[in-house]
């Protein structure tokens, strides 16, 4: 695929502010001592409440949940902001946002005690960002600006 | 082509080109943690309260068997022997059916982990021979163990508690009986060298207070007032806050009731049951005025002056009993109350709407309490301070005022922002609740129900009936002793008499007593 200039930089303006975002929200859960999913869990909503509220009710799946969440979006970010191993992080990151988004769809009747910042019906944030990751990987950007440049140049050598 | 084999210069800018990102968030990340470290020492040289979770130091060995007597089997009763780790084969039954069904529910799970603490129940006493078999039957699974298993000999059935009072295989006894009970076996209780844990409030009239303490003091039992709150994590933490001068001058502490349910109003089932072949009600009516049989009097006592205290005795001596803990508040100068009934209008008699208002001059301060047992609408216990003012539940928060004294220079500085806690404590925080009818949500967003030691959710009741046996063994007094018993008592009389007589009423220091 070809891409001219300005669509590869735009292309990775966006692959990095995600990865910005991810790595942030993985920081900023890693430095606070007192975060955990457990709140977000068992606030979700709609037809698969249940599956995360399991989650939440036993200590070892809350506590892989925990981790998966702190350094998973702390590799995510890294690995898009970077450009490494971007394929795989971009699927991680579309699979955790679908968590997100189906643990608290913003549908019709379902009220959530954590308040989101804006007003959603349907579509969210969090949805925007997943159909953003998609673009990304359709639109691969990281073996022509990011360090998969150099791990895939070998490879096909 | 030999460009293509080797990464040159240009592949390489091209591959690393984002990297200074990572460079721009660390240093943007580090900025950031630097500005909250500011604000959180700037609300640390003002809010130096201990980081750890305060702990009760009172440590016994479970060294000696403590042999009980139970007066007073109904709803609380039967909480109370859970507490103090007995529960019906067949609550066990359902307790394992229904965290198969639902993981979150750990009632059962945390029955299993709860302390032993080696005692056995050698007496029951009740008067309505359903419930007393039932408790039988509870005292009896000493395993903790389903209907599918072994139990232990049920214990002796006494019809009067005097009988019960004079068995020498009983060494203390609980008292959940309703509350115009409560003064007269405390009384006996205490003659008979038997130790003490009553239900609140301590007394139904104010005689018998004066008399209770002195037969606590000259048998020297050990006596506990159940006010489970005196176990609360949050509340160790809000006393040591107030303590520390955080909140500044206390000048108004609002306290409430809001319930909104016929279970939350006192409106109990009635067994179908029941009737004056299985009631004694000659007992049940003890020193209350005579009545002809009423099942509705019997099961819903707790609607009638007649054997009850009303909302004062019943539900705001929790609230008065956790800012005592809090304050050490002591007995208000003066009283005033008013109140209805104006939504159960089933014939009783106490208000179910009741407003007071006690007064402590010599600590400048007014405590409000308001109750409605016909609205939900949520009101924590406030304690309002010239500096800041405090909310406290289960879960505990400070937040600066925005008019303080002590706090301008950093309000102004935006290093304190009266928006967010200065501090905020909340236990367990990592736990799954699931907590399920509407009072038990009442008691638990109270403190009253729950509270944890080490991150671990334990039954406060558990902890406070734990105390009273420790005492028992030490040859202390528990941490809701007579003394502060007598405190609650005369304080919830004083808001009784002051809305049935419609009057202020003042606490004579120098007589103590109510005038």
């Amino acid at each position: 695929m070809k891409y001219s200039k300005n669509q590869l930089f735009w292309l990775v303006v966006l692959r990095v502010m995600i990865g910005w975002h991810f790595l942030y929200e993985g920081l900023a859960k890693l430095t606070n001592p007192n975060w955990s999913s457990v709140g977000y869990l068992l606030d979700s909503g709609d037809f698969m409440k249940d599956f995360f509220f399991n989650l939440a009710s036993n200590p070892l799946t809350l506590e892989i949940v925990d981790f998966f969440n702190i350094w998973g979006l702390i590799a995510i970010g890294l690995g898009l902001i970077l450009g490494m191993f971007c394929r795989v992080a971009t699927w991680s990151g579309i699979i955790l946002l679908v968590m997100y988004y189906l643990s608290h769809p913003p549908f019709v009747g379902i009220k959530y005690s954590i308040l989101t910042e804006g007003s959603y019906l349907i579509v969210n944030k969090i949805l925007i960002e997943l159909s953003a990751l998609i673009v990304l990987l359709v639109f691969p950007t990281s073996k022509r600006i990011g360090i998969d440049r150099l791990i895939f140049r070998k490879k096909q050598n | 082509m030999e460009e293509n084999k080797k990464p040159g210069r240009r592949d390489a800018l091209k591959a690393l080109a984002t990297v200074p990102v990572v460079g721009a968030l660390a240093y943007s990340w580090y900025r950031k943690n630097k500005y909250d470290d500011l604000m959180k020492k700037a609300i640390r040289e003002e809010v130096k309260l201990d980081e750890s979770n305060p702990l009760l130091t009172r440590s016994v060995s479970n060294g000696k068997l403590i042999r009980l007597g139970i007066i007073g089997t109904g709803g609380r009763g039967t909480y109370l022997l859970r507490s103090a780790g007995f529960v019906h084969p067949k609550t066990i039954d359902a307790w394992i059916e229904a965290a198969s069904e639902n993981s979150a529910d750990r009632r059962y799970k945390e029955f299993l982990e709860q302390e032993d603490l080696n005692i056995e129940v050698n007496g029951i006493c009740d008067i309505y021979d359903i419930n007393a078999k039932k408790a039988q039957e509870i005292c009896a699974n000493t395993k903790r163990s389903g209907s599918s298993g072994e139990l232990a000999s049920e214990p002796k059935r006494y019809n009067t508690y005097q009988e019960l009072l004079a068995a020498d295989d009983i060494d203390a006894v609980i008292i959940a009986t309703p509350d115009h009970w409560h003064g007269t076996i405390t009384i006996a209780a205490a003659k008979a060298g038997k130790h003490v844990y009553c239900e609140k409030p301590m007394t139904w009239t104010v005689p018998e207070t004066y008399e209770v303490v002195k037969a606590v003091k000259e048998n020297n039992i050990a006596f506990q007032l159940g006010h489970q709150n005196r176990q609360t994590e949050s509340h160790f933490k809000a006393k040591e806050a107030y303590e520390k001068g955080i909140l500044g001058k206390v000048n108004l502490i609002e306290v409430t009731t809001n319930r909104n349910s016929p279970g939350g109003a006192w409106v109990y089932h009635i067994d179908e049951e029941a009737g004056p072949n299985n009631i004694d009600w000659e007992q049940f009516i003890g020193p209350a005025p005579a009545h002809p049989f009423s099942l509705e009097r019997f099961f819903r006592w707790r609607c009638w002056w007649d054997y009850s205290t009303g909302l004062s005795g019943d539900l705001f001596t929790h609230e008065y009993d956790a800012m005592n803990q809090i304050l050490g508040l002591g007995i208000p100068h003066s009283a005033v109350s008013s109140g209805g009934i104006y939504f159960f209008k089933d014939g009783r008699t106490v208000p179910d709407v009741l407003q007071q208002a006690f007064e402590f001059p010599d600590k400048d301060l007014t405590m409000i309490y308001s109750a409605s047992l016909a609205s939900n609408m949520h009101r924590g216990k406030r304690i309002m301070g010239h500096d800041a003012y405090m909310e406290v539940g289960g879960n505990l928060q400070i937040y600066a005022d925005t008019g303080s004294t002590k706090y301008k220079e950093k309000i102004k500085d935006h290093l304190i922002d009266p928006k967010i806690p200065i501090y905020s404590f909340t236990p367990g925080m990592k736990q799954v609740d699931a907590i399920t009818s509407p009072t038990e949500q009442y008691f638990a967003g109270r403190g009253l129900l729950y509270t944890y030691r080490g991150g671990k959710r334990v039954d406060t009741s558990h902890l406070h009936i734990k105390d009273w046996l420790d005492c028992i063994r030490t040859g202390e007094q528990p941490t809701c002793n007579v003394d502060i018993g007598f405190e609650e008592a005369m304080t919830a009389h004083m808001g009784t008499i002051a809305y049935r007589e419609n009057r202020k009423v003042y606490w004579d220091q120098d007589k103590q007593e109510i005038v």
